[in-house]
């Protein structure tokens, strides 16, 4: 039973996407691929699981389909003929590899659709995730995140939202809203912003997948490469980030325990960005993590080249957090005085990741009573219940 | 292909702004919407459009209750209001938002884009 849904999801984003080409509604290509998981969960204990799931998958959901236009031409044609208009606009070969999860990607990323929508039908139609799971992920009732994602299937369909891989003039603009969706999906998964389990890998794990699927299509793309790389090499440290129940920082991390094989792999899609110099807010947040990763520890990190990249990072994505970063950095190359001085500067008071910044600061400059008040006001700022079991323990050993 | 109202909408700041600007500059955004215009009916996307006169000729009617009741001013009191729009028949939204930022920039205001029900 788990291998088939397992299977399913695997398939669900090439299912939907084909059938959403071949019939050009949204609708009938989900409630299909849903009925031909039922038809699975029936067969293929009995016959075993096809040497081609996804083919099975796709021609099974077809059929479903093709029945649900038939039973409603009888009831009304108008609508059989809006349901098998596929792809009206003869598409113009741009150069781009076309597949229809790719088509499908653009469509949920629609610069027209509200970010929050982009999100969930990305989750929903290419990770097959169901809405109670993606409702749970964002911590917003079933019924609101059902509405946000019917309201945003009917304005694709209403406005005429493509079902198309935009042209190659177009392409970059519209990519950025791609990638910040996985970018979002991976962040909320990585960090979860509350509850009690501090790192959902069902998150991370879909973001990584589907970035495989946007770099397997666009290869040519830096930033999709870089994205892809910063994933594998904050996922490499999963493992280590949190023991038993309480946050790890880089610095303490047991880098034993990283995983090696995607440290590898994000190396060399880090080398491949570096080769093509075309660098980007992802490709430079990518190779940051690369300079640690390839650290054996803390006190042997390269510093310097960390603080040069976050200038990098500044100049093409200039931002209060990018700043909060560097200093962390400044404070390893130049001491924690000038990176504190830095920190005040910033105006993050309601982000805990400030005040556990200067926390931490404050305690290595001896100024305890400071640093407690760090701690606890980012102990505040935070529900992450690894973070504030971490927080807790180290205010709690700050000495006087 | 799809009906799509590209409508343009102003606020009390774009009217600050239009009643700054020199006979000059009137004139080039006449010429802008002059030349956005004939390009969509040269390429068959021009269904209809055009400038609505001030919000102050807005006249209301309301029939529902059988008599035909009149009154001067808009039905909304908002402060943004309708300028003129364009009725458009384009491939799909990708055009339409690069044809109402064209629309934008020609005619110098904010403008909104809708589609129309498929029949």
């Amino acid at each position: 039973m788990e291998a088939i849904e397992r299977v399913y999801r695997e398939e669900f984003g090439r299912v939907v996407a084909s059938l959403v080409k071949r019939f050009g509604d949204i609708d009938v290509a989900e409630d299909a691929a849903g009925e031909a998981l039922l038809v699975a969960l029936e067969k293929w204990p009995v016959d075993g699981v096809p040497p081609n799931p996804g083919a099975w998958l796709t021609t099974t959901a077809a059929n479903k389909a093709i029945d649900r236009i038939r039973r409603e031409s009888h009831r009304d044609d108008k609508h059989r003929a809006a349901v098998m208009v596929s792809d009206p606009t003869p598409h113009e070969p741009t150069g781009v590899v076309e597949d229809d999860r790719l088509r499908l990607i653009f469509t949920c990323c629609h610069p027209a659709l509200a970010p929050e929508a982009r999100v969930a039908l990305t989750l929903r139609l290419l990770g097959g995730l169901t809405v109670a799971e993606i409702a749970a992920a964002f911590l917003v009732p079933e019924t609101t995140m059902a509405q946000r994602i019917t309201r945003a299937k009917a304005k694709i369909k209403g406005a005429n939202i493509p079902f198309r891989v935009p042209d190659a003039d177009d392409l970059t603009g519209r990519l950025g809203p791609v990638l910040a969706v996985l970018y979002l999906v991976f962040n909320e998964g990585y960090l979860s912003s509350s509850g009690d389990e501090p790192v959902r890998e069902e998150l991370t794990g879909e973001a990584i997948r589907l970035a495989r699927i946007v770099h397997a299509l666009l290869p040519d793309e830096p930033e999709v490469t870089g994205l892809l790389a910063l994933m594998l090499l904050v996922e490499a440290r999963r493992e280590a980030r949190v023991a038993g129940g309480e946050l790890v920082t880089l610095g303490e991390q047991d880098r034993g325990a990283w995983d090696r094989a995607l440290i590898a792999e994000g190396h060399a899609l880090v080398r491949e960005c570096l080769a093509r110099n075309r660098p980007g807010h992802y490709q430079l947040m990518a190779a940051i993590n690369a300079v640690h990763t390839d650290a054996p520890s803390t006190a042997d990190t390269d510093w310097s080249q960390i603080v040069t990249l976050y200038d990098h990072l500044l100049a093409v994505a200039p931002s209060s957090f990018v700043r909060l970063n560097r200093a962390v950095a400044v404070a390893e190359l130049d001491g924690p005085e000038v990176a504190l001085a830095e920190v005040d500067r910033l105006d993050m008071t309601t982000y805990h990741a400030w005040h556990a910044t200067r926390a931490d600061l404050l305690r290595r400059l001896g100024r305890s009573a400071d640093s407690r008040a760090a701690y606890d006001a980012a102990i505040a700022a935070t529900d992450n219940s690894a973070e504030i079991a971490y927080l807790t323990r180290r205010r709690d050993q700050l000495a006087g | 292909m799809t009906q799509y109202m590209i409508s343009v909408w102003h606020d009390p700041a774009d009217e600050e702004r239009m009643e700054a600007m020199t006979p000059e500059q009137m004139q080039q955004v006449f010429e802008d919407v002059d030349a956005f215009n004939a390009k969509l009916t040269e390429a068959g996307k021009w269904v209809f459009g055009g400038g609505l006169e001030t919000k102050e000729s807005t006249t209301c009617v309301d029939a529902r209750g059988g008599d035909a009741v009149v009154t001067d001013g808009p039905y909304s009191e908002a402060k943004e209001y309708l300028g003129g729009f364009w009725v458009l028949e384009l491939a799909d939204m990708d055009e339409a938002l690069r044809v109402a930022a064209e629309a934008s920039k020609a005619c110098a205001g904010k403008v909104e884009v809708r589609p129309f029900q498929a029949e």
